[in-house]
């Protein structure tokens, strides 16, 4: 009469197009708490997904009810103290507090905010909903290093391990077809010939004539025995080619300004942004890895704890950390190979004559190799100039060249969007 | 009686000591005659589980973003541990599909078994509700073909169009119900088999009903007074000639826009809520039956032996707290717990039958003293919520919950109590717990009464207003979804005495001058 069923193996997530439909229907809800909850979250906090609230008057499925008022009777258990005719005040807050609602099944008036979890990946895609790398096209060169053996039809050598048994077989058929059809065509021939002549009255027969047939007959079954099941000459084999792969890597050189004018919270603002730019770049590339290069007057390459939060002091020589990315990238990360993008915070500080370094180092050596350079200004001043001399880089490479000013923190992710929202194709 | 050696002892489980258990409590259920359909026990993950709550507790189910949003507000609530999952969930059908969760203690899924494939499943197969208005072997099958018509629906016209469309079912569902007449019987292969053709029949129904040209004879008459009575509403009977309490039937049949596969959804809506109906009638009676046997059957396995002490003692704290009832004024209140409710009233029967009080004599001549299995049985089969506890409700189970009746008029300052748990209020705690369970009292009364089909071609619903309840703001999105299916204006009146005291229409005037 009964029997057991073990389906913990099948499926899970059969709820995941209802739960896809509803985020679909109130995608702009949940955009909304979205952005604001970038906008408040910490900077090591993007990793999470995130409780996203919406009225529930604005997702209520509404039905047939009775309203508050008129005249109900209500009963309920647990008297203690009331005896027939008690009368007593109503509690505070309407029909929702002390006797309730009866068993009336009227849930929907109490929670005014319905609320939900969006996980991590849910989240990151309502966070980049929308944007675009630029450049996304990979980088592809003829020297690449990276290649992937992929099948290019068949071919007639290769290691044994490489046979295609199934091709082999059928030219192996195919062959011996060919070759033992005219044999057993000679041979159909040359029994009919001896029949007829075994048929013929033994005064006209002609001895001879037989046992050259008999003898025609035997050499063909033989000749027909050595034609060969399979031959070297049937073998096929499947054909690889090395391909070049388009690189799924990409590095992001984190490049800021510690010098004493950059104070921890200028620095939280960078961390910000940093962090969402490996965030996107992270779902764009299989690997990306992260350089971080830190200058005042020098530039020196550090770790990630170091780089956020070590305290410098003294002037500022933007150049330096160019220069120091230079030399990172022809050493390590041959552009052939590699996605290179650079993001530089600063708060717009530099010593007047290195400006134009920078634009010369930028436009000469570092832009050609780059697919994306990001500056961002954290200041509420006016621009120096830096500043001027990157305006003159981004009008030499207005597509790969991307530049902001942020004031606080609410401006990081509206300046994100904007350097990285999706462009109409031009 | 020798006793035997538990099966198990432990909170571990496995897939024989399930098997032995199930064995044991069949055979003690048969000699309770207990009648069941085959049981089909799934075990599933707790993840699994969300999405079975999610589908109502359907193995498959359209497509729909409300169940998205069940599923998510489970999630969290299960996540954060506000809420511990139903340990079981049961489906009505044949054979009757159970789940038990995985994580369940070895205790539990015996409970569970006991619960729901020995109570829900015997209640299910014997309720007269249930054997009248759903078709337990078929409903699996009707599932699959509604998943799949509504699939292609949303291929064929959009996912858009369909979503709106199910919205407007839904809000209308409770009123997707005959009351008082027996449905055909759902069958997913009739159904396939004759969708096509009664989608043709229909639409060449409803083109009867609308056609523009006028029916020469039947108007000839009136239209010499047509300035009287522009509308002609007085000419002839009103259509429908009777109010239709089934408003999904009513504009399945009736709605003149609606194109056939349109109709077909508001169909497949329709026989979901007729599916769903015995079950929100049957609360008290089938958490009781279920809760009743559970507690027997375990019972008597311990009697024999076949569970550890270890394990009752789990199962008697389980149990204790799915049949709490804190009193009104406890902050975890939250209405009548229909288990406790229902576990009182059949243990309260059986302990009439057996060891009648005079105060029993006085109130169940019929019953005390009689073979408590027939008469549990009997109370089982033909009775639902409202008529069980006007029959069954003993004034010992009113003691014992301490119920007591309270009337809470907005034209009074004060709240006043009715009756209380004594000699004097019996009668009338009874006579109002019993209200307080039809579905008539707990949902508005709201009919078809009027569709305009030569004039405006408006639909006019009646509701029947009582003791000044008027309907929730939620009647204007609701009228809202209903436009949508009617296509006209539809209009909404609650009468109370048989006079009109307000109305609601959708789409809204747009100038006051509409009146």
């Amino acid at each position: 009469m009964s029997y057991f069923i073990d389906r913990r193996l099948n499926a899970r997530h059969k709820s995941a197009v209802n739960r896809q439909r509803f985020l679909d229907r109130y995608r702009t809800h949940i955009k909304r708490s979205v952005e604001e909850a970038v906008n408040r979250r910490s900077i090591t906090d993007m990793e999470r997904g995130e409780k996203i609230s919406i009225p529930a008057r604005d997702i209520s499925e509404p039905v047939f009810q009775h309203g508050p008022g008129g005249e109900r009777t209500i009963v309920s258990p647990g008297n203690r103290e009331f005896v027939e005719g008690d009368r007593l005040r109503r509690p505070n807050g309407g029909g929702g507090g002390g006797a309730g609602e009866g068993s009336a099944s009227d849930q929907g008036e109490g929670m005014d905010e319905f609320a939900f979890s969006l996980t991590r990946e849910e989240f990151l895609e309502f966070v980049f909903d929308g944007l675009e790398l630029p450049h996304l096209e990979r980088k592809q060169l003829v020297d690449l290093e990276e290649v992937r053996p992929v099948r290019a039809g068949i071919s007639r050598d290769g290691v044994p391990s490489r046979i295609n048994i199934v091709r082999s077989m059928r030219e192996a058929q195919a062959r011996r077809i060919a070759m033992r059809a005219p044999i057993r065509r000679a041979l159909r021939e040359a029994i009919e010939a001896l029949e007829t002549e075994e048929r013929k009255d033994p005064v006209l027969r002609n001895p001879s004539r037989v046992t050259e047939l008999r003898a025609e007959i035997e050499r063909l079954e033989k000749r027909l025995e050595s034609v060969p099941f399979i031959d070297t000459y049937d073998l096929r084999y499947n054909h690889l080619v090395n391909q070049p792969q388009p690189s799924n890597k990409a590095v992001m050189f984190c490049i800021m300004d510690v010098s004493g004018s950059m104070t921890q919270s200028h620095k939280d603002i960078a961390k910000r942004f940093f962090l969402l730019l490996y965030l996107f770049l992270e779902r764009n590339y299989e690997k990306v890895e992260l350089v971080f290069v830190r200058h005042h007057t020098a530039a020196k390459e550090v770790d990630e704890e170091e780089f956020f939060y070590s305290r410098e002091t003294g002037g500022t020589i933007v150049s330096s950390a160019l220069t120091l990315v230079d030399e990172i990238i022809t050493k390590r990360y041959p552009a052939a190979q590699w996605n290179l993008y650079v993001a530089q915070a600063s708060d717009g500080d530099n010593w007047d004559d290195d400006s134009t370094t920078c634009r010369q180092l930028l436009v000469k050596s570092l832009m050609p190799r780059l697919q994306y350079y990001t500056y961002v200004e954290i200041t509420p001043h006016a621009h120096q100039a830096l500043w001027e001399e990157y305006e003159s880089v981004q009008d030499d490479f207005p597509e790969r060249f991307a530049m902001r000013q942020i004031v606080e923190a609410g401006d990081i992710y509206p300046v994100f969007r904007e350097l990285f929202r999706r462009r109409a194709e031009a | 009686m020798t006793l035997r050696t538990p099966i198990a002892t432990g909170s571990d489980w496995n897939f024989e000591m399930l098997t032995d258990y199930e064995r044991e409590i069949a055979r003690l259920a048969d000699e309770y005659r207990l009648d069941i359909y085959p049981n089909q026990i799934e075990i599933i993950t707790s993840e699994q589980m969300m999405d079975a709550y999610a589908s109502v507790g359907m193995p498959v189910g359209y497509h729909h973003w409300s169940f998205g949003k069940q599923f998510l507000s489970v999630e969290q609530a299960y996540r954060r541990g506000q809420m511990g999952l139903a340990y079981e969930l049961v489906i009505n059908s044949d054979p009757c599909i159970a789940y038990l969760m995985e994580e369940n203690t070895l205790m539990m899924q015996v409970l569970v078994m006991a619960h729901a494939c020995y109570g829900h499943n015997s209640f299910f197969k014997g309720n007269y509700l249930f054997r009248t208005w759903t078709d337990a072997s078929a409903i699996v099958d009707y599932l699959v073909f509604a998943r799949k018509y509504v699939s292609e629906c949303e291929e064929r016209h959009g996912v858009a169009a369909v979503e709106q469309l199910l919205d407007a079912c839904h809000a209308l569902q409770n009123y997707g119900v005959d009351r008082y007449k027996r449905p055909s019987p759902i069958s997913a292969e009739e159904e396939a088999r004759r969708q096509t053709e009664r989608e043709e029949y229909l639409q060449s129904q409803v083109n009867m009903l609308w056609r523009t040209i006028p029916l020469s004879q039947a108007l000839d008459v009136p239209l010499a007074d047509d300035s009287e009575d522009p509308l002609g509403l007085h000419q002839q009977g009103r259509y429908p000639e009777e109010p239709q309490e089934n408003l999904l039937y009513f504009i399945e049949k009736n709605a003149p826009l609606l194109a056939p596969w349109q109709r077909e959804i508001v169909r497949i809506v329709r026989k979901l809520a007729q599916y769903f109906y015995p079950q929100r009638q049957t609360q008290v009676m089938n958490e009781g039956w279920a809760t009743f046997w559970h507690y027997t059957l375990m019972n008597r396995l311990f009697d024999e032996g076949l569970v550890g002490e270890g394990l009752i003692l789990e199962f008697l704290q389980s149990h204790t707290a799915v049949v709490n009832q804190p009193g009104f004024d406890s902050p975890h209140y939250s209405g009548i717990n229909p288990y406790a409710l229902g576990f009182a009233m059949f243990s309260d029967i059986r302990r009439i039958c057996e060891a009648p009080t005079d105060e029993d004599h006085e109130w169940f001549p019929e019953i005390a003293g009689s073979d408590w299995l027939d008469t549990l049985h009997f109370a089982m089969r033909n009775f639902k919520d409202e008529s069980f506890i006007q029959q069954f409700l003993s004034p010992k189970v009113i003691r014992d919950l301490k119920l007591f009746s309270l009337v809470d008029d907005d034209s009074e300052e004060l709240l006043s109590i009715e009756a209380i748990h004594d000699e004097r209020g019996y009668q009338r705690v009874r006579e109002a717990l019993s209200v307080q369970y039809a579905l008539s009292v707990r949902e508005p009364n709201i009919q078809v009464w009027k569709a305009d089909i030569r004039g405006d071609r408006s639909l006019t619903l009646h509701h029947v207003q009582d003791r000044r309840r008027s309907l929730a703001k939620s009647v204007y999105p609701v009228m809202r979804h209903l436009h949508h299916l009617w296509g006209f204006p539809v209009k909404l009146a609650s009468m109370e005495d048989g006079d009109i005291v307000r109305r609601y229409q959708w789409p809204l005037p747009d100038k006051a001058s509409e009146g």
